[in-house]
């Protein structure tokens, strides 16, 4: 007997489709150990994830509430990988969107609601795409590596959103917490159904659909596909690649930015230590299982919300740590990448094999 | 005398494919036995079967008279089957003697450098190679690296030496050479397959042709028994090869003129070296030449994917030297490109997405900044019926195409804009005959509406039989020019081994 690992030609539909369930269902049974080991049954930890995240209106709302970063987010990131660009900068975009947005909220003077608005919009997209540009201008010019200019951009972006903070930007009046002064109601999105629902979350699908329309059926959408199936067709073809690399990343960034917007102006009303807990990494996750497509980034963003608000009642009520959610995620993508090998490999037992 | 390999009815299938149905035949000690077949019948797959690198679904090999089944290459190779495959297994930085040690099985790891170089000097002497040991692999010719991965094999002791395609990448006088050291290996007992489609080396050389069709082995004939007329026919299986009427009346409207060229590889070498070269309206010119003497950055040039050192390209009036790609389109140059994988096509992309790679900004296929994808519907619609196209299920990518329906694919889109000055870097390597001879026809069709090619292909049969005057390169130096109706295969591989030659 011996085991042989060949290359499939093609993988039939159901299989594309069942991988990944099988392998989500077995990332439920590993994490189920997990909690098991903390002496707790797992299945009331799942009844009470689900009850908690959507089992109420309150629930739900703040499902919709956590999910909204990650939408943005993850959409920045999946446009990237779209044209094989690893922007692992979305946490540092965030950051960058999230003080674009607050100098204009704090500093601009502006009064106006809808102005601050469009003002603080064009402030977070432009903060979080240069960011992000920045590494599409050293990929694009000089081929450095897109994946750790972004990634070490990160520890820019928190540690500089850091200095402000402790320093010129700390609210007198706020006993010397490392906090900005709070927005005014002008800068702020609007609440809804009484909740912390805000409109960021709406905004968020707006862009998954605009950005959805852009890579289908945009010329510009299309140059993006092929750059990112071949690039030296696309060059070929006369397509400018580096300028495309650039616009991508910047775009990229700059939807990441928004979410630091989202965060802002819908949910803190100020700047503070730690806007963003790790969503642009998350981002990372959801990018990759939504396979790079604008409404697998909404889907897989809505279950991300669910894990989060469920993890929170169960540090609450079982006192898990959060890290149970951050290895529950882990398990998840784990088991997702593994189900990529059996999609694109079969693995047959051959019997009698002998010789040699 | 006991046959050394015995195949019987081997069958391969891959998902929804019958690479090999039945395939059968023996190869006795000491015996060069040629595998014939077009690209597709089967003759690499069943190489791989025979290494050991895939299993075959049902059938028998013997080896000596053994049963064996071989479960890797390493496994065949240490039963004595060694493969030289058309791209070799060498590290380029590495000098000759790393490359052929690195083969070698329990060399220790404190080795007898002098005993390993003795005995390598001993194989090259024996052949009367000329190798340096001590060269960089880099450094030479593509045949010499051929005698590197031989030498692999014969200090493993291998009893059979399977050649894919050797004699692809040699000058007719390199090819020689090998053939030579092929009778020598014969001699000494060893067994050859030899596998080709180039009938006047498949007559030279083989003492029995197994011919495949469709992944059967449908006759074995012995020397005497075959002639290059029967041999076609039982290939391709139809009784005349189509002859084109080439095109005597040229124009003498020059539409393309090359002056003085030179470009510069990324390691500052010249790749195109002083060139010069007149395209007139209506002609096919075949370009001939050892692949890598510059046909690529010829056409790369030509097509403006590489930036020019020296000279000026005019087309007509226009200088495009210094244009992009997008602008040398547009006044009218297609190309097909080199490596159809891996420039030609988006994979990951549908047909009609590939059609339009060069044509997606034209009006017809945009609203403003919005596809219309409908046009893009249609114009896939009428190209694959065209071009006759197997293009699968709507949508699904180009990559799970064929490699004659890719080029196909190139085609469709490269000639549907009436283009004036077609570039082809070997449009029919890889192809089935019929592909081969469909990509043939529309360039002669083309020529006959007053387009130009530039037709740079390795297979001098090819080149004679559709060009109207050949140019000859070597190392970046047009070498002259030669007419096809007067000049023999010979004299045109003297050239392109670099003999100079008055121009006719």
């Amino acid at each position: 007997m011996k085991l042989v690992i060949e290359r499939r030609d093609t993988s039939s539909a159901l299989l594309r489709f069942s991988a990944p369930m099988v392998s989500i269902v077995v990332a439920l049974l590993f994490a189920g150990g997990l909690i098991l080991a903390a002496g707790i049954n797992p299945l009331d930890a799942y009844r009470e994830i689900l009850y908690e995240a959507v089992g109420s209106t309150y629930g739900l709302s703040e499902t919709l509430v956590k999910a909204t970063p990650l939408i943005f987010a993850g959409l920045g990131v999946s446009l990237a990988f779209r044209m094989q660009i690893w922007n692992i900068g979305a946490e540092g975009q965030i950051y960058m969107g999230a003080m674009g947005a607050t100098w204009v909220a704090l500093f601009s003077g502006l009064e106006n609601h809808w102005l601050l608005m469009i003002t603080m919009f064009c402030a977070a997209f432009i903060c979080g795409g240069l960011w992000a540009g920045v590494a599409g201008v050293l990929r694009a010019r000089w081929r450095v590596n897109e994946v750790i200019v972004t990634l070490m951009m990160n520890y820019i972006a928190i540690l500089f959103v850091n200095y402000l903070i402790y320093g010129p930007w700390r609210d007198p009046q706020g006993f010397n917490f490392p906090l900005t002064a709070q927005f005014s109601e002008a800068a702020r999105f609007a609440n809804f159904f009484d909740t912390r629902l805000h409109s960021g979350f709406f905004l968020a699908l707006f862009c998954a659909l605009l950005l959805y329309l852009l890579m289908e059926r945009t010329v510009w959408g299309y140059q993006i596909k092929v750059i990112g199936s071949n690039p030296q067709a696309a060059r070929y073809a006369g397509m400018r690649t580096g300028v495309a690399i650039f616009a991508v990343l910047f775009l990229s960034g700059a939807i990441a930015g928004v979410a630091g917007l989202s965060e802002v102006a819908g949910l803190q009303y100020r700047l503070q230590h730690g806007i963003s807990s790790g969503y642009g990494y998350t981002a990372i996750i959801i990018a990759w299982l939504a396979r790079r497509s604008a409404l697998g980034v909404i889907i897989v963003s809505l279950l991300m919300g669910i894990l989060l608000v469920g993890g929170d009642s169960l540090q609450m009520l079982w006192q898990l740590p959060i890290a149970f959610v951050y290895a529950f995620q882990g398990l998840i993508l784990f088991f997702l990448l593994g189900s990529d090998f059996f999609i694109q490999y079969r693995v047959k037992l051959i019997k009698g094999a002998q010789g040699g | 005398m006991p046959e050394l390999l015995q195949i019987q009815n081997i069958r391969k299938t891959f998902p929804g494919v019958v690479a090999l149905d039945d395939v059968s035949f023996t190869v006795a000690p000491g015996e060069i036995h040629t595998l014939l077949g077009e690209n597709g019948a089967g003759k690499s797959t069943l190489m791989n079967v025979l290494t050991g690198l895939y299993h075959p679904d049902s059938g028998h090999m013997q080896l000596a008279g053994e049963p064996v089944h071989f479960t890797s290459p390493r496994d065949s190779l240490s039963r004595g089957i060694g493969m030289v495959h058309q791209h070799f297994m060498l590290v380029p930085a590495h000098s000759v003697f790393e490359n052929i040690l690195l083969a070698l099985e329990r060399v220790p790891q404190f080795y007898n450098r002098k005993h390993y170089q003795q005995k390598m000097q001993k194989l090259i002497d024996t052949f009367e190679l000329d190798l340096d040991l001590d060269a960089d692999v880099w450094k030479l010719s593509i045949g010499a690296q051929q005698w590197i991965e031989l030498i692999k094999l014969l200090l493993r002791d291998c009893r059979l030496l399977i050649l894919d395609e050797p004699t692809a990448v040699l000058t007719p006088q390199e090819t020689d050479r090998l053939f030579k050291v092929l009778r020598l290996l014969q001699q000494q007992g060893k067994s050859i397959i030899f596998i080709s489609h180039k009938m006047r080396e498949v007559m030279e050389i083989s003492d029995r042709v197994t011919i495949l069709k469709k992944g059967s082995s449908i006759a074995t004939l012995k020397r005497a028994e075959f002639n290059a007329d029967i041999l076609a026919r039982l290939m391709i299986g139809q009784d005349r090869i189509p002859e084109w009427q080439k095109n005597l009346q040229m124009s003498e409207k020059v539409v393309l003129d090359i002056r003085n060229l030179s470009v510069r590889n990324d390691r500052g070498l010249a790749d195109l070296d002083d060139f010069s070269l007149q395209l007139k309206e209506g002609e096919i010119l075949g370009i001939a030449g050892v692949a890598g003497n510059g046909q690529k950055a010829l056409a790369e040039a030509l097509t403006g994917l590489k930036e020019i050192n020296k000279g000026k390209i005019f087309a007509g009036d226009m200088d495009m030297t210094h244009s992009t790609a997008r602008a040398s389109y547009i006044s009218g140059i297609a190309h097909i490109p080199e490596d159809r994988k891996s420039i030609g096509i988006a994979p990951d992309l549908d047909v009609a997405d590939n059609l339009i790679m060069k044509s997606f900004k034209n009006t017809l296929f945009r609203r403003g900044v919005f596809q219309n994808r409908r046009a893009i519907r249609r114009n896939a619609e009428e190209k694959v019926s065209r071009f006759a196209i197997k293009a699968g299920p709507e949508g699904s990518p180009v990559r799970y195409l064929s490699g004659g329906n890719i080029q196909k694919v190139i085609i469709a889109r490269e000639l549907s804009e009436q283009p004036r000055v077609l570039v082809a870097l070997y449009p029919t390597r890889g192809l089935d005959i019929g592909s081969a001879e469909y990509i043939h026809k529309v360039i002669v069709d083309g020529a006959g509406r007053g387009m130009s090619t530039i037709l740079i292909a390795e297979d001098l049969d090819e080149l004679l039989k559709l060009s109207d005057r050949i140019a000859v390169m070597f190392r970046g130096r047009l070498i002259g020019y030669a007419d096809p109706r007067q000049t023999s295969r010979e004299e045109i591989g003297l050239m392109m081994s670099g003999e100079q030659r008055e121009q006719p």
